[in-house]
């Protein structure tokens, strides 16, 4: 009999596991269960593109239906997987059935972390294409609109709804909402990008209460402020799905626990894919769970070639990539710029839309880079990353390309 | 041979493809991909398959 690999999750870990393993010459049967019954899709556009009407739910699958077929990829959707059987190498469905397998890639992922605040309705949370789907459905006959948590979706969520003509306004605890991440120089820039754009914070303070309905919404703030809407959206992070793996006997703590090779604890025969796993990086030489779109799409090629060749496996050490796009800013972030000691910021005088900053660490050396509007300067800096470099190097680098581009300017300027 | 085909409307300059396959991607100074090299052999089609997978925007596909 061929052997089997069963993907529990059909988001972009899942999928592209699926994918990978054909890529590497896997000749098993390959199922993907996922508990959505929709055809599989992407999440990046559900804060963006979807949301703002410009892509439909067909135009933002994760892989066509010939690649299916072609892929031989059994799809099982609209199935929720209940639980695991490690010693029997099955896994069990919520309606009783149960699918055998020789290796097993959970892909779960994570889930938007519920709002604490009740309020009867028109209050969304943003994760999957239904979540999207009501909050778009919400949004056509709105006014206003107040965001609850200033992170990527958050932010990305007040940029579109902006962009659709409603009022907006944006609440966040810290003062300087990515400044944790980016520093407060940089984070400044990004509060005051909301500014620009006619959007309101209210950053430093909390959230007491959301009371009404929709249409007809109060936010009431820490500071005694409140503010009326008539959609609330609260995105104050995620949280992943493990709970239906509590009497598997998997290590879970905050994820999936797994080794450098993604591999669960103790169990040669069971990976973690995507924001679910928390694996050992061996460079950090600590575990990691990261929940962006780019980890999974490398985790997923990284266990599948340890699914094809479990004799070498390969140990998973990425440097973190993550994407946003807010108004008219691409933002683009690498490497790890939170624990940064240092940062320095290259702006470029001919064009004031782009610029990027770069991290050093407590040694003095270069650790992380995030760029807006600037794809090319964050190519060098992720190419960077890959070697060991002291802070003025990428800073000499960046510099360099400034005054290149003002001089080919200048050059087709006369 | 296979034929890399990109879609420089779609592009929007991730660059996971020129750090997946930096022989055959490149992104110019606007921030659109450049593919260096359209032809590819069995060698190199793992590789490009993750490229073409790895582009948050599905600007990238292999032409047979």
């Amino acid at each position: 009999m061929s052997p089997s690999t069963v993907i529990v999750g059909g988001s972009v870990g899942g999928i592209r596991t699926a994918q990978a393993l054909r890529s590497n010459g896997y000749v098993g049967e390959v199922v993907v269960i996922d508990a959505e019954p929709h055809v599989p899709y992407d999440k990046p556009p559900l804060s963006k593109s979807f949301l703002d009407n410009s892509l439909e739910a067909d135009r933002i699958r994760l892989i066509s239906e010939p690649e299916v077929v072609e892929s031989r990829i059994d799809l099982r959707l609209g199935n929720k997987a209940a639980g695991v059987d490690l010693s029997n190498r099955m896994v069990v469905l919520e309606n009783g059935d149960v699918v055998p397998y020789d290796d097993l890639v959970l892909a779960t992922g994570v889930r938007a972390r519920p709002s604490p605040w009740e309020a009867s309705d028109g209050v969304h949370l943003l994760r999957t294409l239904d979540d999207a789907q009501r909050l778009k459905e919400d949004l056509a006959g709105a006014r206003s609109a107040v965001i609850v948590g200033a992170g990527f979706i958050g932010a990305e969520v007040a940029a579109t709804v902006k962009k659709l003509g409603l009022e907006v306004a944006v609440v966040d605890p810290l003062e300087i909402p990515i400044g944790q991440v980016l520093g407060a120089d940089v984070g400044s820039r990004f509060v005051g990008l909301h500014h620009a754009n006619g959007v309101a914070t209210h950053y430093g303070t909390g959230v007491d209460f959301i009371t009404g309905s929709r249409g007809d919404l109060v936010v009431g703030l820490s500071n005694g402020v409140e503010l009326t809407g008539d959609v609330v959206v609260v995105g104050i992070g995620a949280v992943p799905n493990v709970e239906w793996l509590a009497s598997s006997g998997l290590a879970l703590d905050n994820g999936l626990v797994c080794d450098e090779y993604c591999r669960a604890v103790g169990q040669p025969n069971v990976y973690g894919v995507g924001d679910i796993a928390r694996w050992f990086h061996p460079r950090k030489k600590q575990l990691v769970r990261v929940e962006h779109w780019t980890n999974a799409v490398e985790q997923a090629v990284c266990v599948a070639k340890n699914i094809v060749r479990p004799s070498e496996p390969t140990s998973y050490a990425p440097i973190p990539y993550v994407w946003s796009d807010q108004y008219d800013w691409k933002i683009q972030i690498a490497g790890e710029t939170a624990m940064a000691e240092d940062v320095v910021i290259i702006d470029d005088p001919a064009n004031k839309e782009r610029f990027a900053a770069v991290y050093g660490d407590s040694k003095g050396t270069y650790c992380g880079a995030a760029t807006v509007n600037w794809p090319r300067a964050m190519v060098q800096c992720r190419r960077m990353l890959e070697g060991e470099f002291d802070l003025s190097e990428p800073v000499g680098v960046l510099r360099q390309m400034v005054s290149s581009s003002s001089k080919l300017r200048s050059a087709s300027a006369d | 041979m296979s034929i890399i085909k990109a879609d420089m409307d779609l592009c929007q300059g991730y660059a996971n493809c020129v750090m997946e396959a930096p022989k055959f991607f490149d992104i110019d100074d606007e921030g659109v991909v450049v593919v260096l090299q359209q032809e590819f052999g069995e060698d190199d089609r793992v590789r490009i398959e993750a490229a073409v997978r790895s582009c948050p925007v599905t600007a990238l596909r292999i032409e047979e």
